[in-house]
């Protein structure tokens, strides 16, 4: 008879966040960045379909690094998640707090009792009347939630790229700085020449305040050379 | 949403489920007790409901006008003076309704849920085509409750960007969708108006006219019919007028609109005289 090999749970628990990292470390980064009129995500993408920014709901944005078919299908649900909730209740009683929730209740079940942990990690923002009311939220591959204050980066170099963020952001910026800044932080490279990437390979979207209802917008290349040329 | 936690919390399979871009087939899947079509009805005769009235449609250079009279009636009863009946549908369309009030309004929230749920996740707009189809589908599934006289009939327009044109689209309690030339009316007023609008139409008129023409219309029909409200310049409430071009969807405010149905009022004044000759 054979036994099967005992592994300890902290073993196990180990294997398979080495494992999810691994998965997300190879994507490219986004990050996510609030000033005066709202909240501004950024990452470097050259498709023009496959997005990794999308629209949750009025107010409500998503953004997400690693594997493309399992953040997919999160955004979907998500969407799924607001519109019923918007349906059966109001328009209003949508928030980023409760879809992080679903959310954090999906990827720690999905690691804890599934074979393959998802490789992805998640932003789920909320733009709120004043800067104050804001709410960013991160999600990590194990269902671990972070309410953040301000910016966050996630993904390939999310360690150094925050650091180089948390150097120069600061509460109050303008969407141009802001944008300048999230380019600048993008091209970083841990050795060698910071590299400069060319608005038509990057996905920036804003969730604006000023905005009535829905407050997601994507800017386009041209809008972006608009913004990064000044 | 009694179902939308699970058992560990975790959001259940029929959200992450791969496959349909539609709110309406994920609801039928998830939650069908919400869903217009999914309640049976009990038998006996449906105590007196609003029911909403006239709505026109007009197309002009560069667009659509919708316009829909603010009047709800139960019986002979005005059940409403206020009731606004042309909304938005999403961007670049507009939607009006006629019949049974409740239905009609949980219908048009459902159908611009629908749209807006279809952008979201696709990423794109459904071609105009595409959603008169989605309507129409959605109206066949109510003939149950049309066959209890419970029945909703809206007007469907808005501006198709692959053509660079407003159109039009009519339909019936089956489901049937018929795409209208020029104009259309719906309604218990329709006939009234549309009579209106075949002597008010031109070809190539511009959106000022063609709002005029819409207030027109809806003030002819009024006229003759009980169940349509006029303009009210007592109490100051003017009919809902949208214009749907390629900026968008636009509601025409009330200071332009008590414009107009002053011009109006001028018009019918000076060639109705009801004094004796």
């Amino acid at each position: 008879m054979t036994m099967p090999f005992y592994v300890s749970p902290e073993q196990l628990m180990k294997d398979r966040a080495d494992y999810a990292r691994k998965g997300i470390a190879r994507g490219r980064s986004v990050v996510v960045l609030q000033y005066d009129d709202g909240i501004a995500f950024a990452t470097e993408n050259p498709s023009r379909a496959l997005h990794k920014i999308s629209e949750i709901y009025d107010r409500i944005a998503f953004a997400a690094v690693g594997k493309y078919n399992e953040f997919e299908n999160l955004r979907v649900a998500g969407v799924r998640y607001a519109d019923l909730r918007g349906y059966s209740y109001d328009r209003s009683d949508v928030n980023a707090r409760g879809l992080a929730n679903a959310y954090a209740q999906t990827l720690g079940t999905v690691f804890t009792t599934e074979s393959k942990p998802l490789e992805v990690e998640l932003v789920v923002a909320e733009v709120g009347a004043t800067p104050e009311l804001d709410q960013i939220y991160r999600l990590s591959y194990d269902g671990s939630v972070a309410d953040e204050r301000g910016h966050v980066a996630m993904g390939g170099q999310a360690e150094h790229l925050s650091e180089k963020v948390a150097e120069s952001w600061g509460p109050g910026m303008s969407l141009e700085e802001v944008v300048h800044l999230a380019v600048r932080v993008l091209g970083a490279q841990p050795e060698g020449e910071d590299r400069v990437i060319e608005p038509t390979a990057l996905e920036v979207a804003v969730l604006d305040r000023t905005r009535p209802r829905r407050a997601f917008r994507r800017l386009a290349a041209p809008a972006l050379t608009e913004l990064l040329g000044a | 949403m009694s179902r939308s936690a699970g058992g560990d919390g975790r959001l259940p399979a029929a959200f992450t489920t791969p496959g349909t871009s539609s709110f309406l087939d994920f609801l039928a899947q998830h939650e069908p007790s919400l869903l217009p079509t999914g309640r049976a009805l009990p038998p006996g005769d449906v105590p007196a409901a609003p029911h909403a009235t006239t709505i026109v449609a007009l197309t002009f250079d560069g667009g659509l006008v919708m316009a829909g009279d603010r009047r709800a009636t139960a019986g002979s009863m005005i059940a409403s003076r206020h009731i606004e009946k042309v909304f938005p549908a999403d961007d670049y369309s507009a939607v009006g309704i006629a019949g049974t009030a409740g239905l009609a309004l949980e219908l048009v929230r459902l159908f611009q849920l629908e749209l807006e749920h279809y952008e979201k996740i696709e990423g794109t707009l459904l071609s105009l085509d595409g959603k008169a189809n989605r309507l129409a589908t959605m109206i066949r599934g109510s003939l149950a409750l049309a066959m209890q006289g419970l029945a909703v009939v809206p007007l469907f327009g808005g501006f198709d960007l692959d053509r660079g044109t407003g159109r039009l689209f009519s339909f019936d309690v089956t489901g049937g969708r018929y795409e209208e030339t020029d104009f259309h009316a719906v309604g218990s007023g329709s006939v009234f108006a549309r009579g209106s609008l075949k002597k008010l139409w031109w070809p190539g008129m511009n959106a000022s006219d063609a709002v005029r023409t819409a207030v027109h219309a809806l003030v002819d029909a009024a006229d003759d019919d009980a169940a349509t409200g006029g303009p009210d310049t007592v109490r100051r409430i003017w009919p809902v007028v949208a214009t749907v071009t390629a900026d968008g969807y636009r509601r025409v405010d009330d200071a332009a609109l008590a414009a107009v149905a002053a011009e109006v009022e001028a018009l019918r004044r000076t060639s109705e005289g009801g004094e004796q000759r």
